[in-house]
């Protein structure tokens, strides 16, 4: 007893001795509360207000929202839908995913730079791209379904064009992690086993493939969470297939029944906080480490045309799939009247700047506003969490992680509750919609920041203060230059990310700031998919304009632009 | 326990081509007959081809040219899973997804032997490692050095016809890899199995073989016992890597059957030779640093370097604008020369080895 309460008193003590220490740097000081008080408002404050807004109604407290979740077979059957498709998408996307991670970690192939480039599209691209691009394919007047097939009635909305759309837009997320993986598995183990007499088959089933299944769980979870988190897909392409994200949207905004929606918000919230909450602490943790002492030498790749054939022409085939889905939403959008009449045309574009530019213009300058503030902010806080000891440091540190997890309708229906009244309104005005975009990317940034961070040993700013610097003139002047790769693939990753963000902001969006995502989406619900096309290329533009010109301004600095892609 | 197996390498070549297209010559035709029981060890600086060569033993790397004999058979282009090797890795290599158990009976199920023929032959292995107590760990568990006794113990438990080590304790630290060698060397004798092992350490390398091989740039350059690669070696090269060297010219004044009388600087030697050679031939020839004896009135040097290490001295003296390096063991009581000095030394005529 008495040993707990010394350990106690000096727990306390060291507490506020390092309060103490910092309080007396006011610089840090300020920026430790900016940061505390940022997450409380702009992650915590919103959760909150959904959680309250749920249980308590006119009558007081009350768990009705929720029975009404289970009872209404409309609702039980949304939230079955979105496990349903999160499940089936997890595992094909696994599947697919490890097939490609393969072939690139094995297979003695060529074009292994394409399975790269297929997988950072989606990442570059507005969500919807490949929804919009499988109605140009399947649906009524899609060019295989009515243009080969003849079909009248075709109908590519539900379950499988939303399955197939999901899985072909986040199978690279199960890729990137996997090859990995894969890759940094010690090809001496496996010749060791094959050593020790086991035939290629025999390796990969007792060896390789049992050493990847944390990873394959890992990569399930984290498909697991984008597919119930994902918005836009289901919203474009899901017809009566209804998930909670869209539910969410159809719920609160559609039939201002904000005590169901937020009902829903938790449970969503619930779900995915749960499976990640799992992926980060269980099953990452039991990754194996495969290689032990001096990195051994480089895998023998397999050359066995009977392996190699079979696994190449299906990845091939996925990959020119992709390609062409990509590929067809700027063919789309100089076609005539897709379907019907496929002479090529300006209409649609003619549309987009008769209609108005506005949209794009506010989405440009806003992403341009948030990329600078975000990429700042996470650096700082990304220091503040590996350099600095202060209390709430852990909270910072797990809430920022955590908001990877929260799903962008959840974090929408949450700004929309908090910020509509006074003493902050912000709803519909430029502020709240870059502080979602902040809040949506920042995440990213901070993990490459603390990853980067956690390479550089701290003496050596801790040589720059010993010299002098204040703790202000030691970040810009030593951890910033020695993290700069990170810096900037957090600009550009904010940029992207904001230009194509849809869940969060179709909640803040109004007639002052409208957003190009916001556009595209309104033109499918018309129908005017060639419309759509025509803002979506705009969009993909853009985009690829501002990340070069972005990486031509880095490298007259010096900065190689591969340091961007790695770390994106 | 199984017979051991000989190896028999001939001819073998092994040529990679470079992504810029260029050949490179790995192993260039070497010869190589490696007895039953036999411990060989391939010694040579990095890149020099000895580990091409175990890895086309093993069957990781198909030859260019030649055959690998394994007792009578021709493995040259058998899968590894085909050949009755085992191997133990630099890096340990375990299964990190296995206990020690598993990991030592991998192989034996692979066969699918018989549940009880399993347990005995691993049990007897870990009683042989004395690992008994460790069958339940998993290899994150262990230290380099037990993880390496468990990759040891996996290689032995199959009885192969070769055992063979890929620079095996290159990873452990000075006080274990001495341990580990001599664990080695015992469990080596103990069963008698063929064994090839490749380091580039050569303290290691005299330590544990019965044969030396020498490799250079793809080449054997010499094979023999340790006392003969250090004693009589064939070549510069080998002179120069095994220990240390001092290589000077001299002149054959006269042979007689197996002796003959040498100059060196002036001053005249009886030595062994074991090769033939004509009067006035020049030759070079190979003196060890404790081959050199102070205080003998043959030449004149100056002392260059004069380092005490308590159980020997160690001076580099110029002799005719040659650096000469001494090793004079027990210093305790003699008179210690100091840089700037001059002294008198001689060769000792069994030490001299001419090449």
């Amino acid at each position: 007893m008495s040993k707990f309460r010394k350990n106690f008193k000096l727990f306390v003590k060291t507490e506020i001795d390092t309060a103490k220490k910092n309080f007396r740097d006011p610089i840090l000081t300020v920026a430790i509360l900016g940061v505390i008080a940022i997450v409380f408002l702009f992650v915590l404050f919103p959760l909150y207000n959904i959680f309250k807004q749920s249980v308590i109604t006119g009558d007081g407290f009350t768990l009705r929202n929720y029975f009404r979740i289970f009872e209404n077979p409309n609702l039980s059957k949304v939230l079955w839908n979105t496990l349903n498709l999160g499940f089936f998408v997890s595992v094909v996307s696994t599947l697919i995913g490890f097939l490609f991670a393969y072939a690139s970690a094995y297979l003695k192939i060529k074009f292994k730079k394409l399975f790269n480039a297929i997988a950072i599209l989606p990442m570059i691209s507005p969500p919807f791209v490949i929804a919009l691009s499988t109605i140009l394919l399947f649906g009524r007047n899609g060019f295989i379904t009515r243009g080969l097939f003849g079909m009248r009635e075709a109908n590519v909305y539900g379950f499988h064009g939303l399955a197939l759309v999901q899985v072909l837009t986040f199978f690279p997320v199960a890729y990137l992690l996997l090859v990995g993986l894969l890759k940094s598995i010690d090809p001496s183990v496996e010749e060791a086993a094959r050593d020790l007499g086991a035939s290629r088959w025999e390796v990969f089933k007792t060896i390789t493939l049992p050493l990847m299944v944390p990873g394959l769980a890992n990569a399930f979870l984290l498909v697991f969470i984008q597919s119930i988190a994902d918005f836009s897909n289901p919203m474009v392409i899901g017809g009566n297939y209804t998930t909670l994200a869209v539910q969410i949207y159809l719920q609160g905004i559609g039939n201002y029944d904000m005590s169901g929606a937020t009902a829903l918000a938790v449970v969503l919230l619930m779900i995915s906080i749960t499976v990640f909450m799992v992926q980060k602490y269980y099953v990452d943790k039991k990754t194996y480490i495969t290689v032990t002492g001096k990195a051994s030498r480089a895998r023998e790749l397999i050359d066995s045309k009977k392996i190699v054939r079979p696994i190449y022409a299906l990845v091939l085939a996925i990959s020119i799939f992709v390609g062409v889905l990509y590929a067809l939403v700027p063919i789309g959008s100089f076609i005539k009247l897709w379907g019907i009449d496929y002479s090529f045309s300006l209409d649609h574009y003619r549309y987009v700047f008769d209609l108005g530019t506005k949209p794009i213009f506010d989405t440009t300058y806003l992403a341009m506003l948030a990329t600078p503030i975000s990429g700042v902010l996470a650096m700082i806080i990304a220091f503040l969490i590996i350099r600095k000891r202060f209390v709430g440091r852990g909270f910072v540190e797990v809430t920022t992680m955590m908001a990877l997890a929260i799903p962008g309708t959840v974090i929408g229906l949450g700004y929309v509750l908090s910020y509509n009244t006074r003493p902050l309104v912000l709803t519909g005005t430029a502020t709240i919609l870059i502080i979602a975009f902040v809040m949506r990317s920042m995440p990213i940034g901070i993990r490459s920041g603390m990853a980067a961070l956690q390479q550089i040993d701290p003496s050596i700013e801790e040589a720059a203060s010993v010299l002098g610097a204040s703790s202000a003139k030691v970040f810009t002047s030593v951890t910033i230059p020695m993290i700069r790769p990170a810096f900037f693939s957090g600009l550009v990753y904010t940029f992207i990310r904001s230009m194509t963000l849809v869940s969060t902001v179709i909640f803040l969006i109004s007639a002052r700031y409208n957003l190009l995502t916001a556009a595209v989406m309104s033109q499918i619900d018309v129908g005017k998919i060639g419309v759509a096309s025509a803002y979506s290329t705009v969009l993909i533009v853009i985009v690829m304009a501002v990340v070069w010109l972005l990486q031509f301004v880095l490298s007259k600095f010096g900065i190689d632009s591969s340091d961007l892609e790695r770390n994106a | 326990m199984k017979t051991p197996k000989r190896v028999l390498l001939k001819n073998l070549n092994k040529t990679f081509i470079t992504s810029e297209n260029n050949q490179v010559v790995a192993v260039n035709n070497i010869d190589l007959d490696i007895q039953p029981g036999e411990f060989v060890t391939m010694l040579g600086p990095s890149g020099c081809g000895k580990t091409t060569t175990l890895r086309m033993i093993a069957g990781f790397e198909m030859p260019t040219a030649g055959q690998v004999f394994i007792g009578e058979e021709n493995v040259a282009s058998k899968s590894p899973d085909k050949r009755d090797t085992a191997m133990v890795f630099q890096n340990y290599a375990l299964f990190p997804h296995m206990n020690v158990y598993d990991n030592i009976a991998y192989g034996l199920k692979i066969q699918k032997r018989p549940k009880e023929e399993v347990k005995e032959r691993v049990g007897r292995i870990l009683k042989m490692m004395k690992m008994e107590d460790f069958s339940k760990r998993v290899p994150a568990q262990m230290s380099g050095g037990q993880q390496q006794r468990v990759s040891l113990a996996r290689a032995l438990v199959m009885e192969p016809g070769v055992l063979l080590f890929d620079e095996p304790l290159s990873n452990l630290d000075a006080k274990l890899r001495i341990h580990m060698r001599d664990e080695i060397r015992r469990i080596q004798k103990t069963v008698g199995i063929t064994s090839v092992y490749v380091t580039h350490d050569q303290e290691e390398a005299m330590a544990i073989s019965d044969k030396v091989v020498i490799m250079n740039d793809g080449n054997i350059e010499q094979a023999g016992t340790p006392q003969e690669i250090y004693q009589h070696p064939v070549s510069e090269f080998v002179a120069t890597f095994i220990g240390r060297a001092n290589i000077l010219d001299a002149t054959i004044v006269s042979v007689k059957d197996k002796k003959a009388i040498i100059e060196i600087f002036g001053v005249e030697y009886e030595v062994n030779i074991l090769k033939e050679y004509e009067p006035n031939q020049k030759v070079r020839v190979v003196i060890r640093p404790e081959g050199v004896v102070i205080n003998e009135n043959k030449h004149e040097v100056k002392v260059d370097k004069s380092i005490y290490m308590g159980q020997i001295h160690e001076y580099a003296v110029e002799l005719n604008g040659l650096l000469i390096e001494i090793s004079d063991s027990n210093p305790t009581g003699k008179r210690l020369y100091e840089t700037g000095e001059s002294m008198m030394i001689g060769f000792d005529q069994n030490s001299i080895h001419v090449l």
